[in-house]
């Protein structure tokens, strides 16, 4: 299924741009998690990558819909 | 009440510690973080911070929420600034009104430590020879 990835901070340099869509073959977290860190191995190096899909994190286990927008978010260090 | 803001204008202290005060407020604590000029001895130019803004705000106001349940606390305001920031400029400020003041320093310290935690706002750091995302790798 097709899915939006919108990427931020690190994660956006890595993908070396803001959205792009994504062909899934599974259909959860993990699946992508899987799929992502295998087209862009520099995701490997980071402290983490977490996933969020309306504006919600989303564990590994949990399900992503065709058309989601899924937002990548790398470590975050705000304050 | 709860004040959750993103700004890309200078925060305000004094809007912040204004907002919470309250009658039954014994106490507020305000914490204010500001831009380092080094980091591990190596001299920062500037800082980028940018947020993920409308999840950002939600996490936030889940903070407030949690300090309000868990510390009783009267009213919070937590600000964070986005866009580029210079030495000694403010990154964010929490201000907690309690009855009784170790509930506010305990609740301001726990919206900072999550906060730095979960909510998605990420920076960057510019040195002489290159800029880093800050806790991005090892």
């Amino acid at each position: 299924m097709k899915i939006k990835l919108v990427a931020y901070g690190v994660a956006r340099d890595i993908i070396n741009q803001k959205t792009i869509d994504f062909e899934l073959s599974g259909s959860t977290v993990s699946d992508l998690r899987q799929a992502l860190f295998a087209q862009y191995p520099e995701f490997e190096k980071l402290n983490s990558m977490r996933f969020a899909v309306n504006d919600m994190y989303k564990e590994e286990d949990e399900l992503i819909q065709a058309e989601d927008e899924v937002i990548l978010i790398p470590p975050v260090s705000g304050g | 009440m709860i004040d959750i803001k993103i700004l890309d204008q200078t925060l305000d202290t004094d809007y912040c510690r204004s907002f919470v005060t309250h009658p039954s407020a014994g106490g507020i604590v305000v914490f204010v973080g500001t831009v380092r000029d080094q980091t591990q001895g190596k001299p920062v130019q500037k800082l980028e911070f940018e947020a993920f803004e409308s999840m950002a705000i939600k996490e936030m106001a889940k903070i407030a929420e949690a300090i309000q349940e868990k510390w009783d606390a009267i009213h919070v305001a937590i600000h964070h600034r986005v866009g580029t920031l210079d030495i000694s400029d403010i990154a964010v400020i929490i201000a907690v009104s309690t009855p009784h003041r170790k509930a506010a320093f305990e609740a301001c310290q726990y919206a900072i430590d999550t906060l730095k935690e979960t909510v998605p706002i990420w920076k960057k750091e510019f040195f002489d020879d290159g800029e880093v995302w800050v806790a991005a790798h090892p």
